[in-house]
């Protein structure tokens, strides 16, 4: 087999040569070293990877479930998820040299299940940014234009997934992390319902938007990565004890009579003529295999962005308090009081975008000013949830673009935050509703930029999502389609 | 000038619940620091908390104690504050909405009754705790104490006098001790104080800036903060300054209060919504079910006493105010002591050797059936009133059985008569002098003689016996001459 041959195909495919004894999980271990070993000084997927460290955990038994379809498979993990023993960072200065003592629930879930995690995959700094250029330790590049940003902030986990720097990838989700960048990337991302994922173990962003979800080359690997992460856990009060069915046993079931709807908000100006005819010609094709698309209104949709940063810095603010130098992580050295302690430790230890969204969200909580952003901001929320309600109770799908454009190029937002923002204007509504929203390829731009459509459904409705994205995906050949890579 | 203060306290309890809050980590105290710790009280990145629904038990239980509001919805939210012992940047807290509001607690002034509203009651989570003592250059933390669950009762400003204050404290303490939910240990923490003081001129409605004074160690060291505060600020209104809305701290050493911080430099928190916390519903049922648990306490208790003892109110409300000496009131009448002896006992010697030794009652080791034991001793006259003072002592110092000491040691009393009357020959044979003088008509002779018969015996004589033969012996001799 040639090089890179291994780390290109998808889980499922992985299973059946393992099955079969084509190949082995060392194999695929060395497939995909080798890749990166290749590929990752350039795109810098990885922020670090350790490959004897890897090879030694292969040589140990798992112990995971043996019958488990992801038994012996390699899955990324973005950088702030914990593995114990590991590193990680959430590529900020601020937790360098981090090795947490304990497992994230799917963490501990994947390991159960038998596969082997790779960690740090590169991301923006606490998962700050739409782009992975707020990395400390470097940016990552888009496999299909190298002077392209790869999305954010999981840029990392799709960058490797669409290089084939990694079979499957985990991402996280606030706003758009996840479908943003397997939108800019050409792959499959999901990110579940609020409470579908338990949290335990993801270095948190904004507590009420973030969720864990699957980046991966397809739709089928989707489902499989779900049907092992999802489920109710004890250590995460906001997980929802609901049940949690194969999802890929509910793949490659027509979808005649599904109603699709078209939230006619998203489709306004600013939004990419090429991004616009790839989303019509998507709706012909879910029409073709019997769906019903009809328009829809998210009237609150003009007031997402601002109340998803009122929202999320907020959060974000009181969650990175406790990087203070104190117990862990990096600590400003020559101190000589505890509140230069405090000040020097966060002025060198946090980004600049880091520090804008922690300045951001301490004044929307500030006194005399709660009321008029904060409370008002979780109203406006309440607002775009019923929006969703009403859509998601005529329609099982909306259909909208990931992102008003294909990639944008490294360098070109960075001075202006507020375009980086608006980049995620198709996203954060998911997030603040708490709906489920896969991102998934639907065509190319004329210059070789994959561009993504994006799927949302009712809360816990992955199934029909992932139905209807298995649908098209079946009757298209874009996930197919890869970057040309040396 | 003449003022009325108004005093509000605000009381932070630990519960003792075996495990935290929100992880499952041990709440022991005196554990080796950082023993008893967990990455979700350290606060690592990633971790979320998750409620102790014991803790919220005995919250509600001891919130329906002071007959307090039970709220529908349980929400918690962040304080935000940057401190060493804080690991999140935040302390989880309730802010808008408390678990339980509008309660009271009855106190008993010098005359009558009074009732202290309570304001609210709310769960949190305790800080860590700095260690400065180890190096001259560095300070430590210990994070065993943080996470441990705290409830807050505030009062309403509702006291008027240092003491007061202090009833309502020992009241609020009667109480959760009987609820059995806290030491109430405040050498250990267990139980913290904050108070606020405000003057006003007498016969005024409105209220006069509000000073809260923290560091307040004791029961005695509230009432002092007070007493002093209440001075220095009449001291200050009378020279026409203004009374400037701020915190002080009390310096117990010294006895006076310093000021900490100003209203202007007082911090923002900015409180929000907890968001790895759904608020939740507490069911109506679940409330009566807690409801239904709750002991009886301290006010029934004394009620009780009095009907069934026929004791009085003044004697009841001391008996009941500290669970351990109303358990060892019942037991030793259980154990077949008469009510109004075993009251005495522990209202009169117990009590003064509680104070001489600054014991709590808690520290109380005796059994009810030993007081039961002792009482009956003296009763039946087997020993001596003073025997008894003494051997009480030996029973709290000891721990020990006063019917067993008397037993091993041969402490009984003599009351047999052959052997008395022995004992009254020799000290009319030996003192000849004193018959004389008694003879005479000087009566003290007699005192004198029944002191030598005490002291031939050791003490065991029983005094009023040897009191009787010797004075009917010495009126035989008169008759005879």
């Amino acid at each position: 087999m040639a090089v890179g041959e291994l780390a290109s195909k998808t889980l499922h495919e992985l299973r059946v040569l393992l099955d079969a004894r084509k190949t082995s999980a060392e194999e695929i271990l060395n497939d995909l070293l080798a890749r990166i070993e290749r590929l990752n000084s350039s795109l810098h997927a990885y922020i670090a990877v350790d490959a004897d460290r890897l090879r030694r955990q292969l040589s140990t038994p798992s112990g995971g479930d043996r019958n488990s379809r992801l038994q012996g498979l390699p899955i990324t993990m973005k950088d702030n998820l914990c593995i114990a023993g590991e590193e990680v960072t959430c590529a900020s200065r601020m937790l360098a040299g981090h090795r947490p003592p304990y497992d994230a629930t799917v963490t501990n879930r994947l390991k159960a299940a038998g596969a082997l995690l790779i960690p740090r995959a590169n991301m923006d700094e606490f998962a700050f940014g739409s782009s992975t250029e707020n990395s400390a330790f470097g940016v990552t590049r888009n496999p299909w234009a190298m002077d392209r940003v790869p999305g954010g902030s999981s840029g990392g986990s799709a960058a490797a997934v669409a290089g084939d720097l990694a079979v499957a990838a985990l991402g996280s989700d606030t706003g758009g992390s996840i479908r943003q960048p397997a939108s800019f990337c050409g792959v499959v991302g999901l990110k579940p319902t609020y409470g579908r994922v338990s949290r335990y173990g993801l270095i948190a962003f904004a507590s009420s938007l973030d969720q864990i979800g699957p980046i991966t080359k397809d739709v089928t690997d989707c489902a499989w990565l779900l049907s092992v992460m999802a489920g109710h856990d004890p250590r995460d009060s906001t997980s929802a004890p609901v049940e949690v069915p194969d999802y890929a046993a509910s793949l490659g079931h027509d979808i005649k009579g599904l109603r699709i709807g078209i939230p006619k908000e998203y489709l306004v100006e600013g939004i990419g003529r090429e991004v616009r005819a790839a989303i019509d010609a998507a709706v012909k094709t879910f029409e073709g295999l019997g769906a019903r698309c009809e328009p829809v209104s998210l009237p609150h949709t003009p007031y997402a962005t601002a109340t998803y940063y009122i929202i999320a810095t907020a959060e974000a603010s009181s969650n990175l308090a406790r990087y203070d130098g104190v117990q862990y992580g990096f600590r400003s050295p020559n101190s000589r009081t505890l509140s230069e302690l405090y000040l020097n430790t966060r002025a060198e230890g946090f980004g600049s975008e880091s520090k804008r969204r922690i300045i951001l969200g301490t004044y929307v909580l500030s006194h005399g000013y709660y009321d008029a952003y904060y409370l008002k901001g979780l109203k406006v929320r309440t607002l775009i949830k019923q929006d969703f309600d009403q859509a998601l109770s005529r329609c099982d799908v909306l259909l909208t673009p990931t992102s008003p454009t294909p990639a944008f190029r490294i360098g070109e937002k960075l001075s202006d935050p507020l375009q980086m923002y608006l980049s995620d204007i198709f996203t954060i509504s998911a997030n603040l509703a708490g709906v489920p929203a896969l991102s998934l390829p639907c065509g190319f731009s004329s210059e070789g930029l994959p561009i993504g459509m994006q799927l949302l459904a009712a809360p816990f409705r992955e199934e029909t999502l992932l139905q209807a994205a298995h649908a098209y995906e079946q009757a298209t050949e874009w996930h197919r389609k890869k970057p040309s890579l040396p | 000038m003449t003022y009325e203060p108004v005093i509000g306290l605000e009381v932070h309890l630990q519960l003792k619940t075996t495990t935290k809050l929100f992880c499952g980590c041990s709440t022991k105290f005196g554990a080796a620091p950082n023993s008893q710790t967990c990455p979700v009280c350290l606060g690592l990145p990633g971790v979320l908390p998750v409620l102790n629904e014991r803790v919220l038990e005995w919250g509600i239980r001891t919130a329906l104690a002071f007959d307090c509001t039970i709220a529908q919805i349980m929400k918690f939210d962040r304080k935000q504050y940057f401190y060493p012992d804080l690991p999140k940047g935040y302390q989880i807290s309730q802010y808008d909405q408390p678990m339980a509001h509008q309660g009271f607690l009855e106190i008993h002034p010098e005359q009558g009754t009074k009732r202290i509203s309570i304001r609210r009651i709310h769960l949190e989570e305790d800080a860590g705790k700095l260690l400065h003592e180890a190096s001259p250059t560095e300070s430590f933390v210990d994070f065993n104490r943080t996470g441990v669950p705290l409830l807050e009762i505030v009062s309403e400003p509702d006291l008027r006098s240092s003491d007061e204050a202090y009833r309502y404290l020992v009241g609020l303490k009667a109480i959760l001790q009987y609820l059995d939910v806290s030491t109430c240990n405040m050498e250990e923490g267990s139980l913290r104080c904050d108070t606020n003081i405000s003057l006003r001129r007498v016969g005024e409605t409105g209220l006069g800036s509000k000073v809260e004074i923290k560091n307040l160690n004791s029961f005695r060291a509230v009432k002092l903060a007070i007493e002093h505060e209440i001075s220095r600020q009449a001291a200050a209104l009378d020279r026409g300054e203004r009374i400037p809305q701020e915190t002080r701290l009390w310096d117990a050493k010294r006895e006076r209060t310093e000021s900490m911080r100003s209203k202007e430099e007082a911090a923002d928190y900015r409180y929000f919504p907890e968001p790895d916390l759904v608020p939740f519903m507490i069911a109506r049922d679940r409330v009566e079910e807690i409801r239904k648990t709750l002991p009886e306490l301290p006010a029934q208790r004394a009620s009780r006493y009095q009907q069934t003892y026929q004791l009085s109110g003044y004697d009841a409300t001391v008996l009941t105010q500290e669970r351990t000496l109303g358990e060892l009131f019942e037991g030793a009448i259980r154990a077949g002591a008469k009510p109004k002896l075993a009251a005495n006992w522990i209202m009169g010697d117990l009590l003064a050797y509680l104070n001489a030794e600054r014991l709590e009652p808690e520290r109380i080791t005796i059994r009810p059936e030993w007081l039961a034991h002792l009482i009956e001793l003296i009763e039946n006259g087997t020993i001596s009133g003073k025997m008894g003072k003494e051997l009480f002592l030996r029973m709290v110092q000891e721990g020990v059985d006063p019917a067993e000491v008397v037993q091993q040691a041969g402490l009984r009393q003599i009351v047999d008569p052959a052997a008395l009357t022995q004992l009254a020959d020799e000290v009319l044979r030996e003192n000849a002098n004193s018959v004389a003088a008694y003879r005479q008509g000087k009566v003290n002779a007699l005192t004198f003689l029944i002191g030598q018969a005490m002291k031939r015996s050791q003490g065991k004589a029983n005094p009023q016996q040897i009191r009787t033969l010797l004075m009917d012996k010495l009126d035989q001799m008169k008759e005879v001459t």
